[in-house]
C-alpha cells in the first residue's frame, strides 16, 4: 500500500534528533512542500509515509496542531472528550523477557516476583466497581508457568460478579508466549479466552514496531509481524484492541512514521483498531537505563502524537496519556488532535490515599477537559457512552457501542473499517469555547444534542 | 539601541527569500481569515498597532492555533527562533508583608508560622553559596514591612555586591519602590539615585497584577493602585533603569480587565521610549496558583488560557521587546508549547524560588542550564543564554546555521 519509509536516509543517532529551526517551517526549503501536505490534510486526502516524515521533520507545532485538529473533528465532530474510569491490576510480574526499559518485572527466580491471590484481584475489581468503572487493565510478565486457563477462569469469575466491568486484559506479547508455552496456536487461545468473556485486547508491548529497533530494545520480545498479526486475527474473532507506541528510544523519526504506516495498514486491512496512544520512554530507574538518551520532553510529545492524527486517518480515536505527560500537557493536546483522556487509574489514588481522593482526582480531569472547551463524558472499553448523566439507551451502537458485540458489528459485516461509518463532513469550524473563566458550559447537555 | 530591533544573536529573517515571507504572509492570512480574524491580521503583518477591540476579539476568538500563528508570526519577525533564558538566582529577603492580597501564600505577618526576615548578611550568604556557579542575575524581591528602614535596602544591595561584584541586581517590584521612597522621606529620584549607587541595575516587574480599580477592590485594596504602579514606573525609567512588567491573570479578571491592562502597559512604554532612560524590556503573564491563599476557590487558569496570554500579549504588546514564558510558574510543557504561541523568553535556572512554590508550584527548584537548553531546542528553538539586559553570552549563532536545514 505505502512505500516504507526508507530509513538509510536519516544517519544520525536518534539523541540528537532535533526539530529544525521552527522559521524554517514557514520560511524555509520545505515551506512550499509543507503547504502543499497541508492543503491536502485540508482536503481531506490521505497523505503517504513520506509526507508524513516531511510534517514531522520539518513542520511547527501550530501546523500540527491545526491539521491534527481538522483530522480529530472528522472523526470526533463533537465538542467532546470522553475517559473510562478503569483501574490498573498486574496479577503478577514474573517475566523471561528481560526488556532494559521496563522497571516492573522480575526475573522468575528473583525474591520480587509475586502473583496476587484471586481474591487480592477480586477486592481491587470490586473497588473499581464501587467507583463507578467500566474497565480494568491486567496486563502480567511473561511467567514461565501461568497459562491461558489461569487467566479464562479470572476473567469469567470478574464477568460473572461484575458484568458491567470489562476485561481489558493481556497483550500481544503475552498471547504470544501463551502459544509458545502452551505449545498451541493463538487462534485457540483468542477463543478460549472470548468465550470466557475477555472484552478487548490493549495495545501494549507496541514499542517501536520496526525490527530494527526491536533487536535492540526488546530483543525477546514479540516482533512486528507477529504482534500485527494477532491483533488481527483478534479483530477477526470479533474484538476490538488498541494500539500503542513508545518512542524517545534508539528509533530515527523516519522509524516513527514506519511505525504509523503498519498501523495504518492493519486498520485497512481489518477496521478493529479502537485508538492510538503514545508516549515517550521513561528511562529513569530501568534496568538498562545506561543504554537510555535523555528523556525526550513534551515537544516532541505533541509533535510525535499530532502527526500519529494526522496520518493515521482510519483510526477514530486518539488518546492523550497524562500519566506520562502530567495534566497540563494532556490537556494542550486535546487541541492537538487527542479526543480521549484515557483510564483514570484507580489502582494509583487507591494505593496512595484513602477515600474521595478518587473522586477529587476525576474532578481535577474533568475540570481541564471542560476548560478545553470540551464535555467530559465516561466511556467503557469500545468507547461508547457509558455515563448516568447521558441517556444512554438512546445512543446509535455503531458510533458508540454498549458491548463487545455491538463494537464487532461492523467490521463483521463486510470488513470495512468503522471509520468508514458516514460522518458529518469536514469544515474549517473550530469548537466552541466554553465560557474561559467561568464553570464549565456544556456539562448536562442531552445526548440527542451531542450526538448532533 | 531601540528595543524593537531584532534580536541580535541571530538575524531571524535575512537567510530566507522574499518570495518565501510573503507566500508565509499569505497563508498567515487564509488561516487568521477563516477564523475571523482576516483584519487583525493584516495590521499584524503591516506591523500596524491592535486597537481594543482587537484585544477583546483576541480573547475571544474560539481558534486559538489562529491567534497563536499570528503571534508566533510577530514573534519570528522580531527574534526568529532565539529563545533566551539566563542563569539566575533569586533572594526573597523577607515574607513579612502588610499588603494582605488574597491571592498571596507567601505573606506572612511576624510570629505567624514561617515568617522570616533576611538581614543583609544572610542575602550576601546566598550569594556566596552560588559563586561557583555561572550566575550573572539575582532577583530581589520580598514583602512589603514598614519596619524596615531605608538603610536596610541599601545595606542589602551592597552586601549582595559586595558578596559577587559582577552581579546584577534586579530588584523591587514598583510596590516595594514605593514603600522605599516612603520610607526615605526623599524625593523618588533622590531615592533611585541612591539605590542605584548602592547596587541596584533593574528593576522586576512584579506587583502590577491587574490594573482594573474593581478587582483591586475586591482582591487587594492594601495594595497601590495601577496608576501608582505606571507612576513608579515611569519615574523608575526616567532614573535610567530598566524593567520588566506583568499581569496576575486567572483569577476574577475579565478579558476587557486584562486588555486594558496591556494598553496601559503598552502606554506606558510609548512615553519611556520617547524620553531618555530605561523601558520595558519584558512582560511576564503571571498565572494565579490558587493552592494556599485566601482565593484556594478560584480555579486559575489552565494550559491553554496560559497559551492564550503569551499570544495576545505579543499581539498587542508591539513595543515591548520580550514575552516571557516564565518555566518555573507555567512548567515545562507549557512554556515549550509557548515558544511558539509568541513567547521568546523562558527566564532561567532560577535558584531558592521562594512565591510560587508556596502557592504549590512543583517545578524543581534548580534545573540545570543543560535542561533549559534540551527543551528550547526540542521546540526547534534555539537557545541563547543572555544577561538581563538581553546581551546574548556565548555563540548561540553557530548553533541556529547548523540547525536550519
Amino acid at each position: 500500500m505505502q512505500a516504507q519509509v526508507q530509513t538509510d536516509q536519516h544517519p544520525q543517532p536518534p539523541s540528537d534528533w532535533r526539530p529544525r529551526a521552527a522559521t524554517a517551517a514557514r520560511l524555509g526549503p520545505h515551506a512550499t512542500e509543507l503547504a502543499r501536505i497541508a492543503d491536502k490534510v485540508r482536503a481531506a486526502e490521505r497523505i503517504c509515509g513520506d509526507e508524513a516524515l516531511i510534517l514531522h521533520e520539518h513542520a511547527d507545532i501550530v501546523l500540527l496542531g491545526e491539521l491534527a485538529n481538522l483530522v480529530r473533528l472528522r472523526h470526533n465532530p463533537n465538542p467532546v472528550v470522553t475517559y473510562v474510569v478503569d483501574r490498573n491490576i498486574n496479577p503478577y510480574n514474573a517475566c523471561i523477557t528481560d526488556c532494559g526499559f521496563c522497571a516492573f518485572y522480575a526475573k522468575p527466580k528473583s525474591n520480587r516476583t509475586y502473583v496476587l491471590d484471586r481474591e487480592e484481584i477480586m477486592d481491587k475489581v470490586a473497588e473499581t466497581a464501587a467507583l463507578g468503572g467500566r474497565q480494568v487493565l491486567m496486563q502480567g510478565g511473561h511467567h514461565p508457568t501461568i497459562k491461558s486457563d489461569w487467566w479464562c477462569d479470572l476473567i469469567q469469575e470478574i464477568g460473572s460478579r461484575f458484568p458491567q466491568i470489562n476485561c481489558h486484559t493481556l497483550s500481544a506479547p503475552e498471547l504470544e508466549h501463551f502459544e509458545r508455552i502452551e505449545r498451541r496456536p493463538v487462534e485457540e487461545i483468542i477463543k478460549d479466552l472470548a468465550q470466557a468473556g475477555w472484552g478487548s485486547l490493549p495495545g501494549g508491548g507496541a514499542e517501536m514496531l520496526v525490527e530494527r529497533v526491536r533487536k535492540i530494545i526488546a530483543p525477546k520480545k514479540t516482533t512486528t509481524d507477529r504482534w500485527l498479526e494477532i491483533h488481527r486475527k483478534v479483530h477477526e474473532a470479533g474484538l476490538r484492541s488498541s494500539a500503542t507506541m513508545m518512542y524517545g528510544n534508539v528509533e530515527t523519526a523516519a522509524e516513527r512514521i514506519e511505525h504509523f504506516v503498519r498501523l495504518r495498514e492493519l486498520q485497512d486491512e481489518t477496521g478493529g483498531l479502537t485508538a492510538f496512544a503514545c508516549w515517550n520512554t521513561q528511562p529513569e530507574g530501568v534496568p538498562e537505563e545506561h543504554l537510555y538518551p535523555r528523556k525526550s520532553t513534551p515537544g516532541l510529545y505533541l509533535r510525535t502524537q499530532s502527526v500519529a492524527r494526522i496520518y493515521m486517518d482510519n483510526i477514530r480515536h486518539m488518546q492523550t496519556s497524562y500519566v506520562t505527560q502530567g495534566i497540563k500537557m494532556a490537556q494542550i493536546s486535546l487541541r492537538f488532535g487527542c479526543d480521549d483522556f484515557g483510564g483514570t487509574m484507580l489502582e494509583e489514588n487507591v494505593v496512595s490515599a484513602a477515600g474521595c481522593s478518587n473522586l477529587q482526582a476525576i474532578d481535577d480531569l474533568e475540570r481541564v477537559i471542560e476548560r478545553a472547551g470540551y464535555t467530559p463524558i465516561q466511556r467503557n472499553s469500545w468507547y461508547g457512552i457509558a455515563d448516568e448523566r447521558y441517556d444512554a439507551p438512546a445512543v446509535d451502537p455503531s458510533r458508540w457501542p454498549n458491548s463487545r458485540e455491538e463494537a464487532a458489528y461492523h467490521q463483521a459485516a463486510g470488513r470495512a473499517s468503522l471509520s468508514l461509518v458516514p460522518e458529518p463532513s469536514p469544515s474549517h469550524t473550530v469548537f466552541p469555547e466554553a465560557d474561559r473563566r467561568g464553570p464549565g458550559a456544556a456539562l448536562s447537555k442531552p445526548i440527542s444534542e451531542i450526538q448532533a | 539601541m531601540s528595543p524593537l530591533t531584532t534580536s541580535q544573536a541571530i538575524p531571524p529573517s535575512a537567510a530566507f527569500s522574499t518570495a518565501a515571507h510573503t507566500s508565509a504572509q499569505q497563508l498567515l492570512f487564509e488561516q487568521a481569515d477563516r477564523a475571523g480574524l482576516g483584519d487583525i491580521a493584516q495590521k499584524v503583518i503591516r506591523s500596524e498597532r491592535l486597537t481594543y477591540d482587537d484585544g477583546i476579539a483576541l480573547y475571544e476568538n474560539a481558534d486559538l492555533f489562529a491567534v497563536g500563528a499570528l503571534a508566533n508570526h510577530v514573534r519570528e519577525r522580531l527574534h526568529g527562533d532565539a529563545t533566551y533564558f539566563n542563569v539566575n538566582q533569586h533572594i526573597n529577603y523577607t515574607n513579612l508583608c502588610n499588603r494582605l492580597c488574597k491571592f498571596c501564600a507567601f505573606q506572612r505577618l511576624p510570629g505567624q508560622d514561617g515568617a522570616y526576615l533576611m538581614t543583609p548578611e544572610d542575602a550576601a550568604e546566598k550569594i556566596t553559596e552560588q559563586l561557583d556557579q555561572p550566575v550573572t542575575e539575582v532577583h530581589v524581591v520580598g514583602g512589603v514591612w514598614p519596619k524596615l528602614d531605608y538603610n536596610y535596602y541599601l545595606d542589602l544591595l551592597r552586601a549582595i555586591k559586595a558578596a559577587r561584584p559582577d552581579i546584577h541586581i534586579k530588584g523591587f517590584t514598583m510596590v516595594e519602590i514605593d514603600e522605599i521612597v516612603k520610607q526615605a522621606k526623599k524625593p523618588i529620584a533622590d531615592v533611585l539615585a541612591e539605590l542605584k549607587e548602592a547596587g541596584l541595575d533593574s528593576c522586576p516587574g512584579g506587583g502590577a497584577e491587574v490594573f482594573s480599580e474593581s478587582v483591586r477592590q475586591a482582591t487587594y485594596p492594601q495594595k497601590m493602585p495601577g496608576t501608582r504602579w505606571l507612576e513608579v514606573a515611569r519615574a523608575v525609567h526616567k532614573a535610567d533603569l530598566f524593567s520588566n512588567c506583568t499581569m496576575l491573570h486567572g483569577h476574577v479578571d475579565t478579558p476587557a480587565d486584562r486588555v486594558d491592562h496591556l494598553i496601559k502597559l503598552r502606554e506606558l512604554q510609548d512615553d519611556s521610549l520617547a524620553k531618555p532612560g530605561g523601558h520595558l524590556q519584558a512582560y511576564i503573564p503571571l498565572s494565579f496558583h490558587p493552592d494556599n491563599s485566601e482565593m484556594a476557590h478560584i480555579e486559575g487558569p489552565t494550559a491553554l488560557d496560559e497559551l492564550r496570554e503569551i499570544a495576545v500579549s505579543r499581539l498587542l504588546l508591539d513595543n515591548i521587546p520580550h514575552i516571557k514564558a516564565y518555566w518555573i510558574l507555567m512548567d515545562i510543557p507549557t512554556a515549550q508549547t509557548a515558544l511558539s504561541f509568541g513567547a521568546n523568553d523562558v527566564d532561567g535556572t532560577v535558584v531558592e524560588e521562594k512565591i510560587y512554590h508556596e502557592a504549590g508550584a512543583t517545578t524543581p527548584q534548580e534545573v540545570q542550564r543543560e535542561e533549559l537548553v534540551h527543551w528550547i531546542e526540542d521546540a526547534g528553538r534555539v537557545p541563547v543564554e543572555r544577561n538581563t539586559t538581553y546581551r546574548a553570552i556565548g555563540d548561540a549563532k553557530g548553533r541556529f546555521e547548523t540547525s536550519i536545514n
